[in-house]
């Protein structure tokens, strides 16, 4: 034994070291394959979600005639049948009725909104020639977008004819974001879920956040301790676990047929998503409640502050951070929820941006989950979109989250 | 600070201690935690314009006792307690008594510095606000300067009033918390082991201003150092598994204990 600085046995140190040099290996493998994972999910839904916030479209010649189009009253003009018969007319070799059919199924059903919009935004258009874009339809812009299946040989020779012309023009497809739910995927847009989302989380905050506060500072600070406050304890905890479903059943049962509150409003989402986060804010708020260490409380007592004033002014303050982080955690949960409002019928097919707290509207994931189960590929995109429009939003919540902790956070 | 008259229950016959007017008198006193007999039938008068310090091992009642004369033990559920304490003759345990107002008059200093996380400003003029002691913004602040200076702070603090008070070192921390306390105009301060997170240094200055202070209140301190007692404190009382066993002037008691345990504790053969 030349080395007289290490007693122990030389065995067992070696044996430690392995020990925590395997430990140290499974951390790091267990942190690169959740790494793996989340970088496959995440390139998977870019990569599916990009295309559809692209939209290819036909650059068309048409003049406005006087006779047929009146700038008093632009929207009475028939924008579609002159938008068809220009198309028509582009490719005059398409002459059977077959021809012509699959000739026009290239265009978008809405293929003439965007001239009619133009023409109502300014009606000294008319009795102009003009080159405006006509949306295509989902299967050509697929063609385009080299995903496509949709097309014959002879739809193919004409997009290609067009291409070749320069006829053809891509650009971002903001109606994706400034229009509602619809049956052809060129056209449908999140704008009505995304308003839905914000009117049903609006209510639920509105309920929950007073509520949940106002309940967590009770039981955390005044109520007494006895069974009956431990038995409401643990039954918020529990609820805190149950399935959400089980909210959308209660919602339906007790707002939509005793309350009789509209089906698939916003009204009666939000109460669902209230009771759903409630319990996640009692319990984050009495959480930075009782993380306020007890000398503050005594400090004000000591002045003599009235219990409810040493609360009020001191305790609060300073849960505030904890409070406003549990608060913006529920509200992404609530962002989330699916299930419960498919039971109060906010999983129904709604075209129209809702206006109000009771008027038919539907949220986010519900519009995923809507579109995931169309056959059309095209929504398979416009699926894959909506979630990178969900999880951006659930970012830009939980970077509120952060900061208002960091802002508000302070020493004592 | 405007010294403002407080009307009080005074006895036919003050009470005399160790020949000094006797602001609290406890008789009788019994606290219990749940099932631990905490403190036994203590009775004990508590002179004014004087340092009484309570010494014993640890765990003997010395600061139950403390937070029971202010009233701090009812924010523990478990506690309870039985007989009276009375400042100036007035039970403070009495049913029609306001115990917000009972400690606006005996303020308390606890034994870690616990200021605000506010401004050292916000810190004192906490106190004057919530009872309304100031007629105005300029009155409060004097009230502020003079409870600072008062507790030896304000040379110090004079240009950062609006700096946190967390951000002071932890004796200058724990006078913010005296001035807290002086500036809601106590008559008693309670200081529960006021030093024993501070240097040697700050706490000279703590008992430097214990000193002044007496002249002014009634001060009762718990303290751990025996040698602190000596230093500071007039009149000092002994505990022992929850007995009061001895209470007299602090030179008697040091030099010429009575009881045995006293004087074991004393010379560090227990405790």
């Amino acid at each position: 034994m030349t080395d007289t600085f290490v007693r122990s046995d030389p065995k067992l140190v070696a044996k430690r070291y392995r020990a925590e040099r395997r430990f140290r290996a499974y951390g790091l493998g267990a942190l690169a394959l959740t790494g793996v994972f989340l970088a496959f999910l995440l390139a998977d839904i870019v990569v599916k979600g990009w295309p559809a916030f692209v939209e290819h479209r036909a650059l068309l010649t048409v003049s406005l005639d006087a006779a047929s189009f009146n700038a008093a009253e632009p929207l009475k003009g028939d924008y579609e049948t002159l938008v068809r018969d220009k198309f028509r007319e582009r490719f005059p070799e398409a002459a059977s009725r077959a021809d012509r059919k699959k000739l026009l199924s290239l265009l978008s059903v809405g293929a003439a909104e965007d001239l009619r919009d133009m023409v109502m935004a300014d009606p000294s258009l008319i009795g102009r020639e003009l080159t405006v874009p006509v949306l295509l339809s989902a299967d050509a812009d697929l063609y385009f977008k080299g995903t496509g299946t949709g097309v014959d040989e002879k739809q193919t020779a004409w997009l290609e004819d067009l291409k070749s012309k320069g006829e053809i023009e891509s650009g971002i497809a903001w109606r994706f974001f400034a229009s509602g739910d619809s049956r052809e995927p060129e056209l449908a847009g999140i704008r009505g879920a995304l308003t839905g989302s914000l009117l049903t989380v609006f209510v639920a905050l509105a309920l929950s956040l007073p509520l949940g506060v106002a309940a967590a500072i009770y039981l955390e600070e005044f109520a007494p301790k006895n069974r009956f406050t431990d038995l409401i304890e643990v039954n918020i905890n529990n609820l805190a676990a149950v399935p959400s479903i089980i909210f959308g059943l209660l919602g339906l049962a007790v707002f939509l047929n005793f309350f009789g509150l509209p089906r698939s409003a916003a009204l009666a989402g939000g109460l669902v998503l209230a009771l759903l986060v409630l319990p996640t804010i009692i319990i984050a708020s009495r959480a930075a409640l009782s993380a306020v260490p007890p000398s503050i409380k005594e400090a004000a007592l000591g002045v003599g502050a009235s219990h409810q004033q040493a609360v009020f002014h001191h305790v609060l303050p300073l849960a505030l951070p904890g409070i406003l982080t549990g608060t913006i955690l529920g509200v992404a949960r609530a962002l989330g929820e699916t299930a419960p409002l498919l039971m109060i019928g906010m999983v129904a097919f709604i075209v129209d941006v809702p206006g109000g707290f009771t008027e038919a509207a539907t949220v986010l994931p519900v519009q995923i989950f809507l579109w995931a189960d169309l056959p059309e590929i095209a929504f398979q995109s416009k699926t894959a979109a909506a979630i990178i429009v969900l999880m951006v939003v659930l970012i830009l919540l939980n970077a509120v989250a952060i900061y208002l902790r960091k802002r508000f956070e302070r020493r004592w | 600070m405007n010294m403002m008259p407080h009307t009080m229950v005074t006895p036919a016959k003050p009470r005399v201690f160790a020949g000094r007017a006797v602001k609290i008198v406890a008789h009788d006193v019994n606290v219990y935690y749940a099932d631990k007999h905490a403190i036994k039938h203590l009775s004990i008068d508590i002179p004014d314009r004087a340092v009484s310090s309570f010494i014993g091992p640890s765990g003997c009642g010395k600061s139950t006792f403390l937070r029971a004369i202010n009233r701090m033990n009812d924010t523990i559920p478990i506690a309870r307690m039985t007989g009276e304490i009375l400042i100036d003759g007035k039970n403070v345990y009495d049913r029609d008594l306001d115990v917000v107002q009972l400690r606006a008059r005996v303020g308390m200093v606890f034994q870690k510095p616990n200021p605000f996380p506010k401004s050292i400003f916000e810190n004192v003029a906490y106190g004057p606000r919530i009872h309304g002691l100031s007629r105005g913004k300029t009155d409060l602040e004097e009230i502020v300067v003079n409870s600072l200076k008062k507790a030896g702070l304000f040379e110090e603090v004079k240009d950062r009033l609006e700096h946190s008070g967390t951000s002071l070192s932890g004796g200058q921390q724990q006078r913010l918390c005296i001035a807290r306390a002086i500036a809601v105009n106590p008559e008693v301060i309670l200081m529960d082991e006021p030093c024993s997170a501070l240097d040697p240094i700050a706490t000279a200055r703590i008992e430097e201003l214990i000193d002044e202070l007496k002249q002014n209140f009634c001060i009762v301190i718990v303290t751990h150092s025996m040698q602190q007692a000596a230093r500071v404190s007039q009149l000092a009382a002994f505990f022992h598994r929850g007995n009061q066993v001895e209470f007299g002037d602090t030179d008697e008691v040091f030099t010429n204990p009575q009881d045995k345990r006293t004087q074991d504790y004393i010379t560090g053969r227990f405790g």
